[in-house]
C-alpha cells in the first residue's frame, strides 16, 4: 500500500465531510462508503504529521464507536499519538484507546505506561486527569502495579479535580492488582473525611462498590459513614452512603440501631424521589426488624404505587416484592393496589405485580387467587398469559404443592390451564399430573376424570403445545384405569383416528395405555366370571365402590360415536354402544370381543410403523391378542363349555401381566441408586481394557446384537419420563425379575400401604424394613395432628397426603465460589484496617514475592505470639462465620513485621484518626473481637 | 451502581453515541445495542423507563427524538437468581434465551441494586448539560461533536461511577480546549 503523500494530508477529509458523506450517502451503501474512508484512514494515519494522523485517527474512532468498523489494528498508532505534545491530539488518542482497548489482550497497551507515568506526574492538571481517566478504563494488571507509585501520590494532591478522579480510578487498580490495597487504602479511607463534594462523592461510590463484594471488612470504617450520613446534604452521596449501611447493618445489630433514626429522618425530610425511595430500600432490605420504621417505609410505597408515575409505581412494586419476604402484611395491606397493576399498560409493571401477587398465596386464597388469575389471563396477550401460568404452576408445585390443600380442585385446574387457547405450558402441566398421580393417591379418582376429559375430547390432538399433557393424561387413564367410570371408552379415545397427529413418543404412552386397559378388562372379566374360585363375582367393583364412594354415581358419559361420525373403525363399537356405555358389571364376552377387535384393527397398521417407539408397543399388543384371541373366540362359541382345556394358560398370563401393571409406581428419591451398598466381590472400578486381549473373539457377537433398534429404543426411552416409568415389558420373565428387584430393593420404593406417609427419614439402607416403617407411622400421627392444628376449622376435608421423599428431590445446594480478585481485595483491606498496614514502599516492592509467601502462611496462623489485642482481632476475624479461611491472608507475614513496625503503626493511627482519636480506632479493633468472641463486654460500637 | 454503558439511540434505532465501562467485542456490542434499543423502543410514553436485559438493568429517558440509555450492573440480582435457580434447578433464561425466567416467585432481591431513580437524573444532569454547552441540543450536535460528547461524559462518569455532578465543573475543561 503506497505511504501517505502530501496530498492526502492536503486534502484530507475531516470527521465532519465523514459524517456528512454517510448521511448522504442512500440506503444500503453505507459499507461500500465507510470500507472507502477506512482504506483512506489505513493511508493516512501512517502519516508523520500529527495533525493527519489525529484526524485519521479521530474519523476512525467515530466508524469504530458507531458504525462498528474493526479498529484493533490501529491500536499502535493511538500509543504512538498519545505522546504528542498537542493536547487535542492526545485526548483524541486516549479516547481512541479508552473506546477500542481490550484491556486483556490489546499487546500495546504496556507501551502506554510510561506516557501515562509521565502524564500522571505532570503539572497540567488536564493531563493528569486525561491519563486517570484512561487509566481507569484501560487498566491491566501490569499496568496497575506499574503505576501504583504515582496513583499514591495523586491521592493526596490539593487539587480537588485531581485527587478525585484519582479515587475514581483506584477501585479499578484494586480490582487488577490486589496488592495496591496494601500501599493506598489509607490514604482512600484519610479522604472520607474531606470536605469537597465531588471527593466525597468520589471515595464513598468507591466505598460503595467495594463494600458490594465484601461487607465485613469494611465494618470498621461505619463510624466515618455514619457521619456522613448524618452531616451531608447531597442525595448522590447519601444514596451511596445508604446503599454501604444496607450491607453493613445486616452484619452487625448494633449498626442498625444506630442508623435506623437517621435514616428516617431523611426519609421523611427529602423531597428527591430518589433517596426517598432509597431510605425505603434500605430500611426494607437490611432494617426489616424494626417495625416502626418498615411502618414507615412501607407509608411511602404506598405513596408510589398511588402515583401516576408508572417508574414510581414500578419501582413500588419491588420494593413491596422485597418486603414480602419478611412482612408479609405489607402486601396484603396494599392488594388492590397490587392486583389492579396486573392490568396495567406496562408489562414490567404486570410482571411485577404477578410476583407479588403470588408471594401473598397461602393454602387459604390459592384458589381464589388462582381463579382471578385465570379471568386475567383469558384477557391477556399471549405472552403474559402464558406467564401467569408459569407463575402459577411454579407457585402450586412450589415445596410439594404445599399451598394445595384440594387436590381435586387442582387436578382440574391444571386441566382447565391446558385449555387455554394459548397455553403452552403444556410440559409443566404434564409433569405436574403424572407427579400428583404418583405422590397423591386421595387426588387420583379425580385426576383419572380430569384425565378422561383430556383424552377423550379430539379437539385437543390439533394443538402441538399440550401433546404433553395429553401424554400425562393417557398415562394416566392406563395406570389409573381400575378407577375409570368407563375403560371401553377410554379405549376408544386411546385409539381415535386424530392420535396420528401426535408425536410418535405421546403416541407410544398412548399405545401402551391402551395395552394396560385392555389387560384390565381382560383381568375383570376372567374374575367376573369366576374363573378363579378365590374371586366371587363383582368382587372387584364392589371392593372399588367402597374405596371411592360416589365414583359409580351416575355421570352421564359423553357417547363417542359423535365426535367420530366418519370412523369406519367405529363401526364395530357403534354396534356394541349399550354395552359399550354401560357399566363395567355389564362386561360380556361381546363387548370384550368388541374392544379387541377394535384394538387390532387400529393398531394392526402401526405394527409396520417407522417410529420405533410406537412400532415396537403396538407389536406388542398385537402380540398378546393373538394368543388371547383365539380363546376368546373359543369361548364365544362353547359358550364356557370347556373353558377348563383352553383358558387356564392364557387367564394365566393375563393375570400376570395384571400384576405387573397393577404394582404401585412411587416417586424414586434421586439418591435411591446411591444407596444401593456395592454387593461384595463386585469391583466397579476395575480396568476391562485386558479383557479385550483376553476374550476378544466372545465379545463380537455381543456387540453385534446391539441393533440400532435397540439403542434407538433406549435413547428415546430415556427421553421422557413417562415411558421410563411403564417400561417394564409385558412378559412373565421381567415381571418375576421385577419382583425379585422389588424384594431386594423393596425399601427405596415407597411400599404401597405406606404410600401416605411425609417421612422426613429417608429410611437407611441396612435399616431393616419394618423398624423404618414404624417410626414412618408415628410421623403419621405427628403430621395428622399438626395438620389437624393447622387446618381450619371450616375445612371440611383434610388435605391428601403429599408423597415426598427427603433430599433426594430437588434441592442441591450450589456452592458458593467467593471471588478470588475480591478476596484479595478484602484480605488487603483488613490488614490496612486492623492497623497493621504496609506502608513503606520498600514493602511494596516485596510485595509480589510475598503475596505468594501469604499463601503459604496461611497455614501456620494458628500461632499467635504477639500483642493480645491483635491477636484478638485474628482470632475474631476466625471466628466470623460464614467468613472462611480467607480472612487470615497475610497475617503470618504481618507478625514478621509487627515487632519492628509496632510503635510506628500506632503512630499512623494516632494521625490517621486525628479528630475520633486512636482510643476508638482500637475499640473498635476489640469490638470486633468481642463480638465473635461473644465476650459480654461491649464497648459501644459507635460513640 | 456500577453503570455497564451509556447509550443515545434515535428513533430509527441508529446508535450516536455508544460508550462502554467494560470490555465488549464490536459483535457483543452490535447485538447488546440491537436487543436493548428495539425492547426500548418498543415502548410507549405511559410505561416505565427500566427495562431489564439479561443482567442488565436498563433505564431510559427520551428527549424529542434521542432515546438516552444507561446500562446498569444487575449483577447482584443475576448472582441470587442464579443461586436460587441453581437450588431449584431451573434454567435462568426462558427457552426463548432471552431475559429473566419469570418463574422465580421470589427473587432474592437483595440491596446494591441500582437507584433507577437517580440514574434517571443523572440522564437528565447529562443532557442539561449538553444543552448548556451546545445551546439547545439536538442529535446533530452530538453526531458532529462525539468526542466532545465523550468528554463530558468522561468528566462525569469513571469505572462506571459518578464522579462530578456540576455542571460548570464538567463543562471547564472542555471550554478551555475550545478556547485553546
Amino acid at each position: 500500500m503506497a505511504g501517505p503523500s502530501l496530498m492526502d494530508s492536503l486534502f484530507q477529509r475531516s470527521v465532519d465531510d465523514i459524517i456528512k458523506g454517510i448521511r448522504l450517502t442512500p440506503p444500503g451503501t453505507e459499507s461500500t462508503f465507510i470500507a472507502k474512508s477506512l482504506d483512506e484512514i489505513r493511508r493516512e494515519i501512517k502519516s508523520t504529521d500529527p495533525q493527519t494522523k489525529a484526524t485519521a485517527l479521530h474519523k476512525l474512532t467515530y466508524l469504530h464507536s458507531l458504525h462498528g468498523a474493526d479498529m484493533s489494528w490501529a491500536a499502535f498508532h493511538s500509543v504512538e499519538l498519545s505522546s504528542s505534545s498537542a493536547h487535542s491530539h492526545k485526548r483524541i488518542a486516549f479516547l481512541a484507546a479508552s473506546l477500542s482497548f481490550n484491556p486483556s489482550t490489546t499487546e500495546v497497551i504496556l507501551l502506554l505506561t510510561h506516557q501515562l507515568r509521565k502524564d500522571l506526574s505532570s503539572s497540567n492538571v488536564h493531563e493528569v486527569s486525561l491519563a486517570l481517566s484512561t487509566l481507569s478504563s484501560i487498566c491491566n494488571p501490569d499496568l496497575a502495579r506499574d503505576l501504583t507509585p504515582e496513583l499514591f501520590t495523586l491521592l493526596s494532591s490539593s487539587k480537588i479535580v485531581v485527587r478525585k478522579k484519582a479515587i475514581a480510578a483506584v477501585l479499578r487498580v484494586f480490582e487488577q492488582y490486589p496488592d495496591a490495597v496494601r500501599v493506598c487504602f489509607k490514604r482512600v479511607v484519610e479522604n472520607l473525611e474531606n470536605g469537597d463534594m465531588g471527593v466525597l462523592s468520589a471515595v464513598v461510590g468507591l466505598f460503595c462498590e467495594l463494600t458490594e463484594k465484601d461487607p465485613k471488612s469494611y465494618l470498621p470504617l461505619a463510624p466515618e459513614f455514619y457521619k456522613i450520613l448524618v452531616d451531608c446534604r447531597n442525595n448522590w452521596v447519601l444514596i451511596k452512603v445508604l446503599k454501604i449501611f444496607a450491607k453493613l447493618a445486616p452484619l452487625e445489630p448494633r449498626l442498625g440501631k444506630r442508623v435506623v433514626e437517621p435514616i428516617c429522618e431523611h426519609m421523611g425530610r427529602t423531597g428527591a424521589k430518589s433517596l426517598a425511595f432509597e431510605c425505603v430500600r434500605t430500611i426494607v432490605t437490611s432494617l426489616s426488624d424494626y417495625d416502626s420504621s418498615v411502618k414507615l417505609a412501607i407509608g411511602k410505597l404506598r405513596e408510589f404505587l398511588l402515583d401516576d408515575d408508572p417508574n414510581l409505581k414500578y419501582l413500588g412494586l419491588q420494593a413491596l416484592a422485597i418486603v414480602a419476604r419478611t412482612n408479609i402484611w405489607a402486601v396484603l395491606e396494599n392488594k388492590e393496589l397490587v392486583v389492579k397493576a396486573l392490568s396495567d399498560v406496562d408489562v414490567n409493571i404486570k410482571l411485577e405485580a404477578l410476583r407479588l401477587v403470588m408471594c401473598m398465596v397461602s393454602e387459604d386464597n390459592v384458589m381464589e387467587i388462582c381463579r382471578i388469575l385465570i379471568s386475567q389471563a383469558l384477557k391477556s396477550d399471549p405472552e403474559f398469559c402464558n406467564e401467569i401460568l408459569d407463575f402459577i404452576l411454579l407457585t402450586c408445585g412450589r415445596n410439594f404443592y404445599e399451598v394445595i390443600f384440594d387436590f381435586d380442585w387442582y387436578v382440574s385446574f391444571l386441566g382447565e390451564m391446558a385449555r387455554i387457547p394459548h397455553c403452552q405450558k403444556g410440559s409443566e402441566i404434564e409433569s405436574q399430573l403424572v407427579d400428583i398421580g404418583m405422590r397423591v393417591k386421595d387426588a387420583r379418582p379425580q385426576l383419572v376424570h380430569v384425565a378422561r376429559d383430556l383424552v377423550i375430547d379430539p379437539a385437543l390432538l390439533g394443538n402441538p403445545f399440550i401433546h404433553g399433557v395429553l401424554a400425562a393424561a393417557a398415562w394416566v387413564s392406563g395406570e389409573y384405569i381400575e378407577l375409570s367410570r368407563n375403560p371401553f371408552e377410554i379405549m376408544e379415545a386411546l385409539l381415535q383416528p386424530r392420535t396420528s397427529l401426535l408425536t410418535p413418543s405421546v403416541r407410544a404412552v398412548y399405545i401402551q395405555s391402551a395395552f394396560k386397559v385392555i389387560i384390565f378388562c381382560l383381568n375383570s372379566y376372567l374374575k367376573l366370571n369366576g374363573n378363579d374360585p378365590s374371586y366371587p363375582s363383582e368382587s372387584t367393583y364392589s371392593d372399588l365402590k367402597s374405596d371411592y364412594p360416589g365414583r359409580f354415581e351416575t355421570v352421564a358419559s359423553q357417547p363417542l360415536s359423535d365426535t367420530e361420525p366418519d370412523n369406519p373403525n367405529m363401526v364395530v363399537t357403534d354396534g356394541q354402544k349399550p354395552s359399550v356405555s354401560s357399566r363395567m358389571h355389564h362386561l360380556t364376552l361381546e363387548s370384550l370381543v368388541a374392544l379387541v377387535n377394535l384394538v387390532e384393527t387400529n393398531l394392526g397398521p402401526l405394527a409396520g410403523s417407522n417410529e420405533v417407539e410406537v412400532q415396537e408397543r403396538a407389536s406388542n399388543v398385537l402380540g398378546l391378542i393373538k394368543l388371547i384371541k383365539p380363546k376368546l373366540l373359543g369361548c364365544l362359541d362353547t359358550r364356557e363349555g370347556d373353558k377348563v382345556n383352553g383358558e387356564p394358560k392364557a387367564s394365566e398370563m393375563v393375570e400376570l401381566i395384571f400384576g405387573a401393571f397393577s404394582e404401585d409406581l412411587g416417586p424414586v428419591s434421586l439418591n435411591a441408586q446411591e444407596r444401593v451398598p456395592v454387593p461384595d466381590g463386585l469391583v466397579l472400578k476395575e480396568d476391562l481394557r485386558d479383557l479385550e486381549e483376553i476374550c476378544g473373539d466372545i465379545e463380537l457377537p455381543l456387540s453385534t446384537s446391539f441393533s440400532l433398534v435397540k439403542l434407538q429404543k433406549m435413547d428415546a426411552t430415556s427421553n421422557s419420563e413417562h415411558h421410563s416409568k411403564e417400561e417394564f415389558e409385558p412378559s412373565t420373565e421381567s415381571t418375576s425379575l421385577l419382583a425379585e428387584h422389588r424384594k431386594r430393593h423393596g425399601l427405596y420404593y415407597l411400599p404401597a400401604e405406606n404410600a401416605g406417609i411425609i417421612s422426613n427419614d429417608y429410611p437407611p439402607a441396612h435399616d431393616p424394613k419394618d423398624k423404618a416403617s414404624d417410626e414412618t407411622e408415628d410421623l403419621v400421627k405427628l403430621t395428622e395432628q399438626s395438620l389437624v392444628i393447622k387446618k381450619k376449622p371450616n375445612q371440611a376435608k383434610s388435605r391428601p397426603v403429599v408423597v415426598k421423599l427427603d433430599d433426594g428431590e430437588g434441592f442441591k445446594v450450589a456452592a458458593k465460589a467467593p471471588e478470588f480478585k475480591a478476596d484479595l481485595i478484602s484480605g488487603a483491606v483488613q490488614e490496612v484496617l486492623l492497623g497493621n498496614e504496609a506502608t513503606s514502599s520498600s514493602r511494596r516492592k516485596s510485595s509480589k514475592k510475598s503475596s505468594k509467601r501469604r499463601e503459604m502462611d496461611e497455614s501456620n496462623v494458628g500461632v499467635p505470639e504477639s500483642k493480645n489485642e491483635i491477636v484478638n482481632a485474628d482470632m475474631s476475624e476466625i471466628g466470623f462465620p460464614s467468613s472462611g479461611r480467607r480472612k487470615h491472608h497475610g497475617h503470618g507475614k504481618e507478625r514478621k513485621h509487627r515487632s519492628s513496625g509496632k510503635d510506628k503503626e500506632h503512630d499512623h493511627k494516632d494521625k490517621q484518626k486525628s479528630e475520633h482519636g486512636h482510643g476508638k480506632h482500637k475499640s473498635r479493633q476489640r469490638a470486633d473481637g468481642a463480638l465473635a468472641a461473644q465476650s459480654p463486654v461491649i464497648p459501644d460500637f459507635l460513640l | 451502581m456500577g453503570i455497564r454503558f451509556v447509550l443515545m439511540v434515535n428513533k430509527q434505532g441508529q446508535t450516536r453515541l455508544a460508550q462502554y465501562y467494560e470490555y465488549l467485542n464490536l459483535e457483543e456490542r452490535r447485538a447488546l445495542e440491537g436487543e436493548i434499543v428495539r425492547k426500548c423502543l418498543a415502548r410507549n410514553e405511559q410505561q416505565c423507563s427500566f427495562v431489564e436485559h439479561r443482567n442488565y438493568k436498563v433505564v431510559y429517558r427520551r428527549y424529542a427524538s434521542l432515546f438516552f440509555l444507561v446500562g446498569v450492573d444487575n449483577e447482584e440480582k443475576l448472582s441470587a437468581l442464579h443461586q436460587l435457580c441453581n437450588n431449584l434447578d431451573l434454567p435462568i433464561y426462558n427457552k426463548s434465551g432471552e431475559g429473566f425466567n419469570h418463574q422465580l416467585i421470589h427473587p432474592k432481591v437483595e440491596a446494591g441494586l441500582p437507584n433507577e431513580l437517580a440514574i434517571l437524573e443523572f440522564i437528565h444532569l447529562l443532557v442539561e448539560t449538553m444543552d448548556r454547552h451546545f445551546g439547545n441540543v439536538c442529535e446533530l450536535d452530538i453526531m458532529f461533536h462525539l468526542e466532545k460528547a465523550h468528554f463530558m461524559l468522561e468528566e462525569m462518569v469513571m469505572n462506571g461511577c459518578i464522579v462530578e455532578t456540576s455542571k460548570s465543573n464538567i463543562l471547564a475543561p472542555i471550554q478551555l480546549m475550545d478556547k485553546a
